[in-house]
């Protein structure tokens, strides 16, 4: 594990531990709370596995009642709290804490309601992405939302960090397809935001807490919004000789009005390791390779092939393959769902980074990245949300060779602040966890951080839920909230005051 | 009255500063033109955002445009058709139905969160706002977001300021997601339905595969007020159902759609079909006789026929119609002392869904909740979220919620 800061672990804390597992025992009895170390170990990591903590204690609720004690518990004895979905997060945002009480919401996997009437289903968070669209597929609906581990990521983790997936710029991201939330707040209060209508009544705070990263409350029920599955889909296979062309081709196709469902680049070498891996048919003679999916009626689906085709051309693309059959289509995809496990076959670790830039620059990025990747004496490959420019490069090291994970976290530090430079953010979709936190800086001022923080305030007064995640620093609520009024200094001098 | 009209975030800052210092609560105005909506504000200084106007920039291909906040609309909508693009929202334009200015601004169009028929296919003006810069009630200029189409950096505080009204920050500049515009649209028109038959037909055409853009129903008290004779010499109840897209696309689904209604039925081209659902966004249909209270009820679409009958038995004056395939209702009842308020939040199904006053006059406005009330832990953290952006309580106070 490299060296990162996390909270200070709280001794008055670690000292009362019998007696915290003695009262979460009390709550939750059974097998629902876990002390043993062999046990725990299971919980020590998230899909960031470079960062491993065995937290105080784990407890796994299996009611919402439940989960409202141990937090209002916890609240009551400043303890904190590390929310935890399905375990498959990309930055860290479920790392324990070796004071806290890790909340693990596996149990909460029941779909709870299917109303075909109003287009949406209330579920529990624990269940999987890809459960939902299992429940609603025989009468022709899908839950949108795809991100690549689908088959195991819970709809609560989605909602915690506002997971995209390759259809996110037609389709949106979970943010965009959730109806309503119930959230139980640090103090065991819940809250319900939206329901099976549109639209906030107030502050839109179903809009803020998806994407909270654990840090504003813990999801007890989710209502997303299910779609009629379109009655086609076609992909198309577009080859390039050199980076620039794709990208233009790209930017012609949306000045063209096509909002395609899918658009997804990949550079030389995620070419080359997905094709030794899966053999999907792409060429390797090619520097950029898109793939692009048309969904919609068979005549829409002809007519878009046909457009995007002949803007391809007109970018001098080297291939254009329209799939024949759902057989190719699904082939066409395999080497792309396939590139992270295909570069984890040509190298012993690999970081997959997340920013995201305007599309624009994405051949000055892929210059600088190469750069880089010689200055750090690393590989790098890259695939590309190519649609809504969510970049993800993935840094190929070893870990078992000295100093290598700290190079290549340095190096993937650089490609991030790159995208900041180039007018972009530090994540698109896997969020900021422990991975990015302290790059926050970089975007944003501490003017900027404090608004957000005191967000967090607001929800958490304590901080208790989830620290160390997302922020820099965290700060005292009560220091956030002083006010810095220069009385000396009336701008508008004139006006009147009563 | 003073009216304070900054023409830079700095003097923004300068602005709220003062009415910090001063402890002179203000009221925030991009070009006023939804000022009545909400509780009454008695403030004796006025914070005048349409100083701060101008296009940022704007990047068609990349599906961006950021402007300043107190841009007008008109003028960015009129950009955006230049490119053959819109917002996908659909935002609304009020002024007819509050007898207002036109001309509203950016800023306004997010501070009220406004969208229109296209919600139930492209979402709502929140889900489009990327990033914004503001200047909270704290007096520090900040900003979050950004400009990219896919960004979970830190906490989506764009969605907090899409729908608060003005009452926890000044926005100063705005970065707006766009989309290309529809290539070509055409609403089918189903006569006679009742209520119950229209909400099903519109919720049929939802679970269809092809793609709605747009389903309201206009009961027939309403539809004679229809500036189109289409839809105003029906002599009974209009049911609409827009299709958007490419004209193959169109004109394919038009006719399945057909295929599966035995209804009377007729089809808007588009030039009448942007009449008549500009008509239902911009609520014209219900604007006269000025004096009537009009409310907007959001609720599961199945729920609206059994929610509008409620209304009408306990308010047998009121008349209304659904947008958002029967999830929105827009209803006039004739004035009286409290609005028929109890009415139309007794019609909401427990638990889903919430009212809000859209036009009353100011003695009502002040007497009842304008906006849903809230239960309690929600309301309490609702005070606390307006707290952490406006200690003071310096913009807008009380004009969503008036916390004790």
């Amino acid at each position: 594990m490299t060296r990162l800061k996390m909270p200070a672990p709280d001794q008055a804390t670690l000292a009362r531990r019998g007696e915290i597992v003695a009262a979460l025992r009390r709550i939750v009895p059974g097998e629902g709370v876990i002390d043993t170390t062999a046990e725990l170990r299971a919980y020590e990591t998230d899909g960031l596995t470079a960062y491993r903590q065995v937290p105080m204690v784990a407890v796994l609720p299996e009611t919402v009642d439940q989960v409202r004690q141990i937090l209002s518990y916890c609240h009551a004895n400043d303890i904190r709290v590390v929310p935890r979905g399905g375990g498959t997060g990309l930055s860290g945002g479920a790392l324990p804490l070796a004071d806290a009480v890790l909340l693990g919401m596996s149990k909460f996997n029941r779909i709870l309601d299917i109303d075909y009437e109003n287009r949406c289903a209330t579920v529990e968070p624990g269940v999987t992405n890809l459960a939902i669209t299992k429940a609603v597929e025989d009468r022709g609906f899908y839950y949108a939302p795809d991100p690549s581990s689908q088959i195991a990521c819970s709809i609560g983790g989605n909602v915690a960090e506002n997971s995209g997936g390759v259809h996110c710029l037609k389709y949106g991201l979970t943010a965009n397809n959730l109806l309503g939330l119930e959230v139980a707040l640090i103090t065991g209060e819940l809250i319900r935001l939206g329901g099976k209508h549109l639209d906030s009544e107030a502050y839109d705070l179903m809009g803020v807490v998806t994407g909270s990263e654990g840090l504003l409350g813990v999801v007890t029920q989710v209502t997303v919004r299910i779609l009629r599955k379109p009655e086609s889909a076609r992909a198309l296979l577009i080859g390039f000789p050199e980076i620039e062309a794709a990208g233009q081709c790209v930017a012609d196709v949306i000045s063209h009005g096509i909002i395609p469902a899918g658009m997804e680049m990949m550079d030389r070498l995620a070419i080359a390791a997905t094709e030794d891996f899966v053999h999907a048919g792409y060429p390797r003679d090619v520097d950029a390779l898109l793939i692009v999916e048309l969904d919609g009626p068979a005549p829409e689906v002809e007519h878009l092939i046909e457009r995007v085709s002949d803007i391809a051309r007109a970018n001098r693309a080297s291939l254009v393959r329209a799939s024949t059959s759902e057989e190719e289509r699904l082939r066409f995809w395999a080497g792309r769902k396939a590139a992270f496990p295909a570069v984890g076959r040509i190298s012993p670790d690999y970081l997959c980074m997340d920013g995201t830039i305007p599309r624009r620059n994405l051949p000055a990025v892929l210059g600088a990245m190469s750069d880089l990747s010689a200055k750090y004496g690393l590989a790098c490959a890259n695939v590309f949300h190519a649609g809504d420019g969510n970049l993800h490069p993935l840094i190929l090291f070893d870990a078992g060779e000295e100093d290598q994970l700290e190079r290549a976290e340095q190096f993937g530090a650089e490609i991030l602040k790159l995208c900041v430079r180039m007018g972009g953010v530090l994540t698109g979709e896997h969020g900021v966890g422990v991975e990015k936190r302290d790059l926050m800086g970089d975007m944003f001022s501490e003017v900027d951080l404090a608004h957000q923080e005191r967000l967090k305030c607001a929800f958490d007064g304590k901080g208790l839920l989830n620290p160390g995640k997302m922020f820099p620093v965290l700060h005292r609520c009560a220091e956030l909230g002083r006010m810095h009024v220069h009385r000396g200094k009336l701008p508008f001098a004139d006006i009147p005051r009563f | 009255m003073t009216e304070l009209k900054p023409e830079d975030q700095g003097g923004v800052a300068d602005a709220i500063l003062s009415a910090i210092a001063g402890k002179t609560p203000m009221e925030v105005v991009g070009s006023a033109t939804m000022r009545t909506i909400g509780r009454p504000l008695a403030t004796a200084l006025r914070l005048d955002l349409s100083g701060l106007a101008g296009l940022i920039f704007y990047e068609p291909e990349e599906l961006v445009l950021s402007a300043k906040a107190g841009t007008r609309r008109s003028e960015i909508e009129a950009l955006l058709r230049a490119s053959r693009q819109a917002f996908a929202f659909e935002p609304p334009d009020f002024a007819r139905l509050l007898g207002s200015n036109q001309g509203g601004t950016l800023g306004g169009m997010i501070a009220a969160n406004l969208s229109g028929p296209r919600r139930i296919r492209s979402g709502a003006l929140r889900d489009h706002i990327l990033g914004f810069s503001a200047v909270s009630g704290r007096g520090e200029a900040f900003r979050c977001g950004g400009r990219v189409m896919k960004n979970v950096t830190g906490y989506d505080l764009p969605k907090l300021m899409a729908g608060s009204w003005g009452t926890l920050c000044a926005l100063t500049e705005v970065t707006m997601k766009v989309m290309p515009a529809p290539e070509t649209v055409a609403t089918l028109l189903l006569f006679g339905l009742n209520d119950e038959d229209a909400s099903a037909a519109m919720r049929d055409a939802m679970r269809s595969p092809f793609d709605m853009a747009g389903a309201a129903h206009l009961p027939a008290d309403v539809a004679r007020a229809s500036a189109l004779a289409d839809i105003a010499g029906a002599g009974a109840s209009v049911t609409l159902l827009r299709l958007e897209g490419f004209g193959e696309s169109v004109a394919f689904r038009l006719a399945e759609l057909r295929a599966g209604i035995t209804a009377e039925q007729a089809v808007l081209d588009p030039q009448r079909s942007d009449l008549a659902w500009g008509e239902i966004r911009d609520v014209h249909l219900l604007a006269e006789p000025r004096e009537r209270i009009v409310w907007r009820v959001s609720l599961p679409p199945s729920e609206g026929p059994r929610a509008m009958d409620h209304i009408r038995t306990a308010a047998p004056a009121a008349i209304g119609y659904y947008d958002w395939a029967g999830g929105l209702l827009w209803v006039s009842v004739p004035p009286s002392e409290h609005g028929s308020t109890q009415v139309i939040r007794g019609a909401i199904p427990p638990a889903t869904g919430h009212a809000t006053l859209i036009r009353g006059p100011e003695s009502l406005r002040s007497s009842v909740f304008v906006f849903e009330p809230l239960p309690d832990p929600l309301a309490k953290l609702t005070q606390r979220i307006k707290q952490a952006f406006d200690p003071a309580g310096v913009l807008n106070p009380g004009r969503m919620y008036h916390f004790a």
